[in-house]
């Protein structure tokens, strides 16, 4: 029932701007696939190629494999779910999830059978009579949902659909549409600019910066070995260094910086302008220097976040690191002003080029 | 109130309201009241005013159901007055009027609102406004010569070799449809352009993309939005053409009575003013009944409409 997606060297150009550059990615059937990236880095674009309403300036997109050329919205086997929704305020809440049904022959008993069904999978059973602005905007978020399964997609297309949602709900709405995904077995392409949203319901996840496709892999990979410098700063903190390379080799490299040598990971195939990226998290405070990448630091500003602790700390040459340490429960916390040494292992520190270019 | 308070202060705004209220009551609500008046009072020689025979009642008005005229329907003969003949048949070419002019705007306004450039909106709102800039009577002077036996229309037809007669467009009240069309078409286009414009697109594209054919897209969910700019579009059309007097003079045929040349002759060729303000009363209310009528039928309400 599900089909795969396959986006072969698609380009989209409007006017003389270029806003989707050669994106080539293969969606899985049954995958939950999302686009993450800053606002503007043209994942919407994308959707729209995907389900028809923009055609790609060269390039393919096959839906199950077969080339969607020429295919308009209503022949394509996709549901979109819009940013802000779209649903039609004049019909009913049960006739806004039939409409696809409608459209299809199927007689108006068994419309509203399945309507009611529908209603049930997203947990708004009996809400049918109702009207689309009786609803509050996690009620409508469920009922754009049902509308878009009503028609059986092979392909559910989902733009930022969370993004109008406070904090609660939207959680809440994560999981749920987690499961909705897991129970249809529906290749589900999200698109956000939520790492958090992206990491947390995603099989892949593929970041994109200025219309490019910067890394497409799995959420933990996305965040512990990043392509870039651009996926990197993206999703999540980093403490960022520059420097010049000085030895390299065996997927390790030796980087000056103003803090001194360090050393870090390196992909042999890297090249051109680096710099050094370590997390937060992966930052250790303590008297003594460590073995390697010890750095004495002042102890600045102190923030307690419940489950970590945010140390900004000060180089000798006025340069800031932050860590963050887990609240281990004994109460324990550096004093400020105190004379302490940063330090991180070779292994959770990257080196790590800029963006990359078109084509890559 | 309070906010042109705030704006203008007493003096200014007290100047306004005086002005609206002059504007409304004595260049509307008093001539009505006394056409209004004088309906209801026989048409008396100077001599007799206020004389024991000037009294009110309704004999002004039930002259309209005086002077019997056959006429053919579907084959059937039916005897109707006149007067009333004339008044039924300016109501359903009015009515088919609105109709032809919401054929003709509706794909215009969507057209305009959805499919356009925005940047080539005010070039074909130029265009569709430049006839405005010529006086009415000339607009329809000219329908008159380009309709005529001999004129432009019948020319290029026979050159095209469409036609092989020249058609008689002047006759019965073809010529009246197409004058009105043409005179009030705008006023249905505008208030439709708008209601489809303040439909969200994404509504187009959503049922687009749940499989829906363009027609249905129109039928369930651009039309139904539509609707309060359709009936404001309508009643506008009708009520204008219905009480239009210029277009069915000028353009008229000699075996067409528009209803307003009713009123005009009892005004002016007979100077029997009773006479003529209670059929012009006859025509006002009994359009105003259609109208409600029609709105009932398909559910509009007022509240939309003035929207
Ligand atoms: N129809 C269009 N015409 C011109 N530019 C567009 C159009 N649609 C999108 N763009 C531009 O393409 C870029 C990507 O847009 P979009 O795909 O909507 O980004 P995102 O969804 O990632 O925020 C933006 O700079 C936007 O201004
Ligand atoms: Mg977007």
């Amino acid at each position: 029932m599900s089909a795969g997606i396959d986006l072969d060297d698609v380009c989209c150009d409007f006017g003389s701007f270029r806003a989707v550059d050669h994106v080539n990615v293969s969606i899985q059937p049954g995958e939950f696939f999302s686009f993450l990236g800053p606002s503007g880095c043209g994942k919407t674009t994308i959707l729209r190629m995907i389900s028809g309403f923009t055609e790609p300036s060269s390039g393919v997109v096959r839906i199950g494999g077969k080339d969607m050329r020429g295919q308009r919205p209503n022949q394509r086997p996709t549901a979109l779910i819009f940013q802000n929704l779209a649903l039609f305020p004049l019909m009913s809440v049960a006739d806004n999830i039939a409409f696809g049904l409608e459209v299809r022959g199927v007689d108006r008993a068994k419309r509203r059978a399945r309507a009611d069904e529908l209603l049930k999978l997203v947990d708004l059973p009996g809400a049918g009579d109702k009207m689309v602005s009786q609803l509050s905007g996690g009620q409508k978020q469920r009922v754009a949902i049902a509308r878009a399964l009503a028609v059986e997609p092979a392909v559910m297309l989902l733009d930022e659909p969370l993004s109008a949602l406070d904090l609660k709900l939207r959680q809440h709405m994560r999981a749920e549409l987690r499961a909705i995904q897991k129970r249809t077995g529906v290749t589900f392409i999200y698109i956000t600019h939520d790492q958090g949203e992206a990491l947390a319901m995603s099989d892949r996840v593929g970041v994109m910066s200025h219309g490019r496709l910067q890394q497409v892999a799995h959420p933990r990979d996305i965040y512990d070995n990043p392509a870039n410098g651009f996926v990197a700063s993206f999703v999540g903190e980093n403490n960022i260094l520059t420097g010049t390379v000085a030895e390299r080799g065996q997927g390790m490299a030796a980087y000056d910086t103003a803090l001194g040598r360090l050393r870090a990971r390196m992909d042999a195939a890297a090249e051109g302008a680096v710099k050094l990226y370590v997390r937060p998290e992966h930052m250790r405070l303590s008297e003594s220097a460590g073995a390697e990448n010890s750095v004495p630091v002042t102890v600045g500003d102190i923030a307690f976040e419940g489950n970590f602790i945010s140390v900004q700390a000060r180089a000798d040459n006025g340069m800031v690191l932050v860590a963050e340490l887990r609240n281990d429960g004994t109460g324990a916390m550096p004093a400020v002003g105190a004379r302490m040494h940063m330090s991180f292992d070779a292994a959770r520190a990257a080196i790590l080029p800029d963006e990359t270019a078109a084509g890559a | 109130m309070q906010d042109l308070l705030r704006r203008y202060g007493t003096g200014l705004t007290g100047a306004f309201i005086l002005l609206t209220a002059f504007w409304l009551l004595v260049l509307i609500v008093l001539p009505n009241l006394y056409l209004l008046e004088n309906s209801f009072r026989p048409y008396l020689p100077r001599a007799d005013m206020g004389g024991p025979l000037d009294t009110y009642s309704l004999n002004n008005y039930a002259k309209i159901l005086t002077g019997d005229s056959p006429t053919e329907v579907f084959g059937f003969t039916v005897v109707l007055p006149v007067h009333v003949k004339s008044f039924v048949l300016t109501v359903g070419y009015s009515a088919f009027v609105t109709l032809i002019s919401f054929a003709l705007a509706y794909p215009l306004a969507y057209y305009l609102a959805k499919v356009v450039q925005p940047k080539s909106l005010p070039t074909l709102f130029l265009l569709l406004f430049v006839p405005l800039w010529v006086s009415e009577v000339l607009r329809s002077f000219a329908w008159f010569i380009i309709l005529s036996l001999k004129g432009p229309l019948n020319f290029t037809l026979l050159g095209l070799g469409i036609i092989d007669e020249p058609i008689r467009w002047i006759a019965g009240y073809q010529s009246i449809v197409i004058g009105l069309v043409y005179t009030y078409v705008l006023f249905m286009l505008f208030p439709i352009y708008n209601a489809i414009q303040s439909l969200d697109t994404n509504q187009i594209e959503a049922a687009e993309d749940l499989g829906s054919p363009w027609w249905r897209t129109h039928w369930r969910v651009i039309l139904p939005h539509a609707k309060p700019g359709i009936a404001s579009g309508a009643v506008m059309v009708f009520m204008l053409s219905a009480g239009s007097l210029l277009v069915p003079v000028l353009l008229g045929s000699t075996d067409s009575n528009w209803f307003t040349q009713v009123i005009q002759q009892w005004m002016f060729e007979a100077q029997d003013w009773n006479t003529g303000s209670a059929y012009a009363f006859i025509l006002l209310i009994l359009c105003t009944v259609f109208v409600s009528l029609v709105m009932r039928v398909f559910r509009v309400k007022l509240s939309d409409i003035a929207k």
